[in-house]
């Protein structure tokens, strides 16, 4: 395989990888906030006792998140170095503010949240629980900024620096706020949270399903379905964003994803299907019009095909399709599965419904395929640029990498990151089959302190 | 040399990766010193002496890449690219050392702590070298081509000036990370890691006065710029005054005080270094004329600007926070149910 066959697998490979943590770090950091809050609320010591056993959980993604997440930055330079050059002095600025804003945010704070507990008062737990997930949203946000000027560049100029062309900032602001960041932002942040919500309602329909710390699974399930039946729904609202700026921003994209080759009014959005790219159609079920009302509230609205691009500017089209229809379908089938949850938990027949429990404990998967998918759907979609419209794919690569050495990293990090996968499952499913500790019904510590008490500290 | 932004950069990622040496330093040395007790609980209470916070050291190195990216582009895109394998093994070192901290306790075995305390020790050992080693390659001076590009080969970076600055640098971590251990532990540990600590020392030594004769007589430009600005002597002694520093205290059992002597001695390492480099990032050899300097590598002068201000809000509450969450884990490691 060539250089460039081999990067591109590298980095897509690992940045999949890592990607699989980050959101269960934004979404049980959320969890954490939601649990802890409601403890120092209600002072139920179950809501302590969640807030306990989900932490542990938390520590675990944390570490493999951190552990693969370094490998991105160094690939960066590694795999895609004139890139770097070319970007550097945008995307570098924007991954500097991620350390400085986010990552010493997250991990200080972590320190308080996981080891802390014995050691502060309840208040200051509380708050280093919300900064570490505050930290985590921050690290969201500047990667989101950095990915999303990629898709959409602006505040910046091309100027020639030795001999090369390269991108440099002329308004931070708007670099910052480039046309797609906020909607793509949101669509990040609320797969985030439904990852994290959906693990807790996994776990816990597992213990209703095997009758075990029912008390425990009930409360989590209260807050889980809830964070994942209102990420879920708020969901359809940030896509629907997305998508429009996609129409707008991106047009060969949107049209990649729809399978759409000529330029049209009535526009039909296909609802299940694939691409026949020979005969440039789809064969499947299609909604007449509906891609055209959604992108301009009017089924008259023009939507541009792929014709209207040269072929070397269009985007591999299967691929995007797929992954993109994949994404909306899981998306979907989420709502579904956290509504008739949520109702049936609301009902209090949820623990007779055993059919619907297995579908829940299985849900944990939808968002972490979703999340993948739309992140494929994003970056194949991009294609062939690296950066839309100014630097193609290829024009990205180190100058002086040779094919065997990424293949050999390439292997090397496959092997590493199947053992990590193969630990992170193995000490999940015990953590899980060990359950929380009946211990943690009775703070200890600092933690056990009536809060008053902390307040008028007898002399 | 003016204070413009470009060398104020250089200064600031100095900073970013001495503050990087100093925090996560005596993690990588207490990872490295790892298997030399054999008993559990003595390797829980060292893992644990580092638990809260080498996670936060971490992201020092993090930080630090990310504002050479920013500030530095041409710098970053060669020396990642130039060194690729050298930095695909400090990646492997780096996440086995971080993930076998929170698996190694997480079940009783003695196959699986085993396992995992070699993966926790290799990967100390082994990032604190590579780190060294891609130093050692800077201070000396790496190939670089007239087009920017790194234009040697991985075994050319493992030569024995380079590897000999890798193998100081471990002796530098083992011996900051056995004062930090003397610190945090108590007990028969405690006394333990006081005689490593020792030894570390002497080893340190030994290596920093091999690493200054070597650099005296094989990498001339230094002696030459030692020559040329004659007040570069002053830090040279006040590195040799601090490593001096380190066994005196330490032997008045003022380990805090040995502790901040080690910083001090990394510190005045990295200024001597700096110092040398300047304004150069990257020295070409054999052709100095290819070399990348803090202009024809830097970002544009907006954007240093930029990135200043960010660095001026957010550097200021990373350190106020990070000294209360120090403060929060003052003291002796006690192991409870929430230590790895």
């Amino acid at each position: 395989m060539d250089v460039l066959t081999l990067a591109r697998i590298q980095f897509g490979a690992t940045v999949a990888f890592h990607y699989l943590y980050p959101p269960l770090s934004i979404g049980l950091g959320v969890m954490l906030v939601c649990m802890e809050g409601l403890w120092l609320k209600t002072k139920n010591p179950v809501y302590h006792q969640m807030a306990r056993f989900w932490t542990r959980v938390f520590a675990l993604t944390f570490a493999i998140g951190v552990a693969t997440g370094i490998v991105m930055e160094f690939e960066f330079g590694t795999n895609w170095a004139t890139y770097s050059r070319f970007v550097g002095d945008v995307f570098g600025s924007a991954l500097a503010a991620e350390g400085i804003f986010a990552f010493f945010l997250e991990s200080g704070f972590l320190a308080v949240l996981l080891f802390g507990w014995d050691k502060v008062s309840r208040k200051v737990h509380f708050f280093s629980t919300c900064m570490v997930c505050l930290g985590a949203h921050f690290s969201a946000v500047w990667i989101v900024v950095a990915n999303s000027w990629m898709q959409t560049p602006a505040g910046y100029k091309i100027v020639m620096h030795n001999g090369i062309q390269r991108a440099e900032i002329t308004d931070f602001w708007q670099l910052v706020f480039n046309p797609s960041f906020m909607e793509r932002l949101s669509h990040v942040l609320c797969g985030a949270w439904q990852a994290g919500a959906f693990l807790v309602v996994s776990v816990s329909a597992w213990y209703l399903l095997k009758k075990r710390h029912q008390d425990f699974a009930r409360a989590s399930l209260r807050v889980g379905l809830t964070v994942a039946l209102t990420a879920s729904l708020v969901q359809v609202v940030t896509g629907h964003v997305s998508a429009r700026g996609v129409a707008k921003n991106q047009p060969a994209k949107l049209a990649a994803f729809e399978g759409l080759y000529n330029t049209t009014s009535n526009a039909p959005l296909v609802l299940a299907g694939y691409v026949d790219e020979k005969d440039q159609k789809v064969e499947g079920l299609e909604w007449p019009g509906m891609l055209s009302f959604l992108v301009g509230f009017n089924t008259q609205t023009t939507v541009i095909g792929l014709n209207d691009f040269a072929p070397q500017d269009r985007p591999p089209v299967t691929a995007s399709f797929l992954f993109f229809h994949g994404m909306v379908g899981i998306g979907f089938a989420m709502i579904v599965v956290a509504a008739l949850g949520f109702l049936y938990f609301r009902h209090g027949s949820l623990h007779e419904r055993r059919w619907l429990l297995w579908i829940l404990v299985f849900s944990v998967l939808g968002p972490q395929m979703a999340n993948q998918l739309g992140w494929f759907a994003a970056e194949v979609g991009r294609q062939p640029w690296i950066v839309y419209g100014l630097m193609r794919t290829p024009e990205g690569l180190s100058a002086v990498v040779k094919a065997n050495v990424i293949l050999t990293s390439l292997i090397l990090f496959t092997l590493i990151y199947f053992l990590l996968f193969a630990v992170f499952i193995y000490l999940l499913n015990d953590k899980i089959q060990h359950g929380p500790d009946e211990q943690d019904l009775v703070p200890s510590g600092k933690l056990a302190l009536p809060t008053e008490l902390t307040h008028h500290p007898r002399t | 040399m003016n204070l413009d932004l470009n060398t104020v950069w250089f200064i600031l990622v100095g900073v970013l990766f001495t503050g990087y040496a100093m925090l996560d330093g005596f993690d990588l040395g207490i990872g490295a010193l790892h298997l030399f007790t054999k008993d559990d609980t003595e390797r829980r209470t060292l893992i644990n002496a580092i638990g809260p916070v080498w996670d936060g050291n971490e992201v020092w190195l993090v930080t630090g890449g990310g504002a050479l990216f920013a500030a530095f582009p041409n710098v970053y895109a060669t020396i990642f690219s130039g060194f690729y394998l050298a930095f695909v093994l400090l990646l492997v070192s780096l996440i086995f050392r971080a993930v076998a901290i929170e698996f190694r306790s997480k079940q009783p075995m003695h196959w699986w702590r085993q396992t995992w305390d070699i993966g926790f020790s290799a990967g100390s050992l082994v990032s604190g070298l590579l780190m060294g080693v891609a130093l050692g390659n800077i201070a000396w001076g790496v190939p670089v081509g007239a087009d920017g590009e790194f234009a040697g080969t991985f075994l050319g970076l493992l030569t024995p000036y380079p590897l000999l600055v890798g193998v100081t640098t471990v002796a530098l971590f083992m011996m900051h990370g056995a004062i930090y251990g003397v610190m945090k532990t108590e007990g028969a540990l405690h006394d333990k890691l006081r005689i490593w600590a020792m030894r570390c020392i002497i080893f340190f030594v030994i290596c920093a006065v091999t690493l200054t004769m070597a650099t005296l007589l094989y990498v001339p430009r230094m002696a030459a710029r030692l020559h040329d600005h004659p007040w570069l002597f002053s830090i040279a002694l006040a590195n040799m005054l601090a490593i001096a520093n380190i066994p005196r205290e330490f032997h008045h059992r003022r380990d805090w005080l040995a502790f901040l002597s080690s910083c001090a001695a990394m510190a005045t390492l990295m200024m001597l270094f700096g110092l040398n480099l300047y304004p150069n990032l990257i020295y070409s050899l054999p052709d100095p004329a290819n070399s990348l300097t803090i202009y024809n590598a830097s970002s544009s002068p907006k954007t240093l600007g930029i990135m200043l201000i960010i660095a001026g809000i957010g550097v200021p509450v990373v350190i106020a926070y990070t000294v209360c969450i120090y403060w929060i884990f003052r003291g002796k490691v006690k192991l409870d149910r929430m230590s790895y």
